[in-house]
């Protein structure tokens, strides 16, 4: 229960952190909140021979709003994406799922860069990143690039990044005014990861659905989207007879894991429970029928 | 071995510097280098919520620090709240409320609640579930510990 030996650098600025992670080929980490690398430390799941610690580098924890996008810098804590009245205002669907992550102290310290990194399918940030169509902006040694959530997210615990790449920010575009959203979750206890959760935008166009997006986790690998479900509802009115139809399409396309938690059936039930609720509530939204 | 590191860290307002290890954790540092007992080591995993402590006005798992990370920190724990001879408002609702049986929970309950009544107005007894959320009490005490936390917030109110 207490981590293996390790070097550790306080870098301070975003290169040193890259050249430091370069010269460790691969047996380096980068130390953001710590909120799951440190259990795993703890538990010596994790044995770097370097632990970078990138909280010291100034400049990379903020949450701006740009004429289409809001950025959110990569030490951005979670706490502070949950108060942001930036975010409240252009993503309100990303404040409601800030309520369901963790607990305060984790919040204190855990950021958005980290839990997309880390990309436990369970965890709320890398799904709400997914959904929203985020783009991610990433650093190396060599240079720096950018990537979308959706080629992103690989497997469970694991993304695109190289070994040698940090998250720097993370631009999610903007909600467009109006439009209806909804996050539905069940945990077993308050700030614990979630059985599953199901996050939903919608618009409408002369009445019918439009840009429909619907967010799943907890129910795969990673976290996922219910692209035959978005084709169903779209352009449509939202109704019972299309619920039942958007939600026996999502159960249809997951393949959830049984665990110590709860059962793949049970996860697949309860993910189309969610689905309908949220469809049902971001729909009343966007029409006006609900604040 | 990795080269130790030399810290300068504000703990309940004295100054301590020290020279550690990277992979000590800011619970053992307390504990052991300190001897500041108050913080509580249980899951070593974030899980318990027992080793709760402020650093920098936020609440962390001190489990889930690394000592060299408090480097210039100023930290708070359960012993800068009071005394025993002269308890602060938040520990005498605990002693009144019966709020502690075993007492190990204790004073992750008590710096959790410090940070939680800085940040959230706790006005029903949701909200302060909630917010305990996150503390595992073992003896399942936690009716009077919300009941403390309530009784506290509501003096609080009475008074300008």
């Amino acid at each position: 229960m207490k981590p293996a030996a390790f070097d550790y650098l306080a870098a301070d600025s975003l290169d040193a952190a890259a050249a430091a992670l370069s010269r460790a080929g691969g047996d380096g980490k980068v130390l953001a909140g710590g909120q799951s690398l440190m259990p795993m430390l703890n538990f010596r799941l994790v044995r770097p021979s370097i632990l970078i610690d990138i909280n010291r580098i100034p400049g990379l924890a903020y949450i701006e709003a740009t004429d289409n996008a809001v950025r959110v810098g990569a030490l951005t804590r979670h706490h502070a994406i949950e108060t942001s009245p930036v975010v409240k205002a252009h993503l309100p669907v990303l404040t409601a799922a800030m309520q369901h992550v963790a607990h305060l102290a984790i919040r204190n310290r855990g950021t958005i860069g980290g839990s997309l990194s880390h990309a436990d399918p369970a965890a709320e940030l890398p799904m709400m990143a997914l959904l929203l169509d985020a783009r991610i902006a990433i650093q190396s040694y060599g240079g720096r690039r950018t990537e979308q959530a959706r080629d992103f997210f690989v497997g469970s615990l694991a993304t695109s990044l190289g070994e040698d790449e940090i998250v720097t920010d993370v631009e999610f575009p903007r909600l467009a005014p109006g439009t209806g959203w909804a996050f539905e979750e069940v945990a077993r206890r308050s700030g614990d990861f979630a059985l599953a959760a199901v996050g939903v935008t919608i618009s409408v166009r002369d009445g019918k659905a439009d840009q429909v997006r619907i967010g799943m986790m907890g129910v795969g690998e990673t976290p996922l989207r219910a692209p035959q479900a978005e084709a169903l509802l779209s352009g449509r009115t939202v109704d019972g007879a299309l619920l039942d139809e958007a939600v026996a399409s999502v159960r249809s396309v997951v393949e959830p894991n049984s665990d110590l938690h709860a059962s793949g059936e049970y996860r697949r039930h309860l993910v189309g429970v969610l689905a309908r609720r949220a469809i049902e509530t971001a729909w009343r939204r966007a029409i006006g029928d609900l604040q | 071995m990795s080269a130790g590191k030399t810290i300068r860290v504000t703990v309940n307002s004295v100054i301590y510097e020290r020279t550690v290890e990277p992979r000590l954790l800011l619970s053992d540092f307390l504990r052991q280098e300190l001897a500041l007992t108050g913080t509580h080591v249980g899951c070593e995993h974030g899980v318990c919520g027992a080793c709760t402590i402020i650093v920098n006005g936020d609440s962390v798992r001190a489990c889930l620090m690394l000592a060299v990370q408090a480097d210039g920190a100023t930290v708070e724990t359960v012993e800068g709240l009071g005394s025993i001879h002269k308890l602060n408002p938040l520990q005498k609702a605990f002693q009144e409320q019966h709020a502690l049986q075993c007492g190990f929970c204790t004073p992750g309950m008590l710096m959790t609640v410090t940070d939680l009544l800085r940040k959230y107005p706790l006005a029903t007894d949701e909200d302060i579930r909630e917010g305990l959320s996150g503390n595992l009490c073992r003896c399942t005490g936690y009716e009077h510990i919300v009941r403390a936390v309530r009784t506290l917030v509501r003096q609080t109110e009475g008074t300008p």
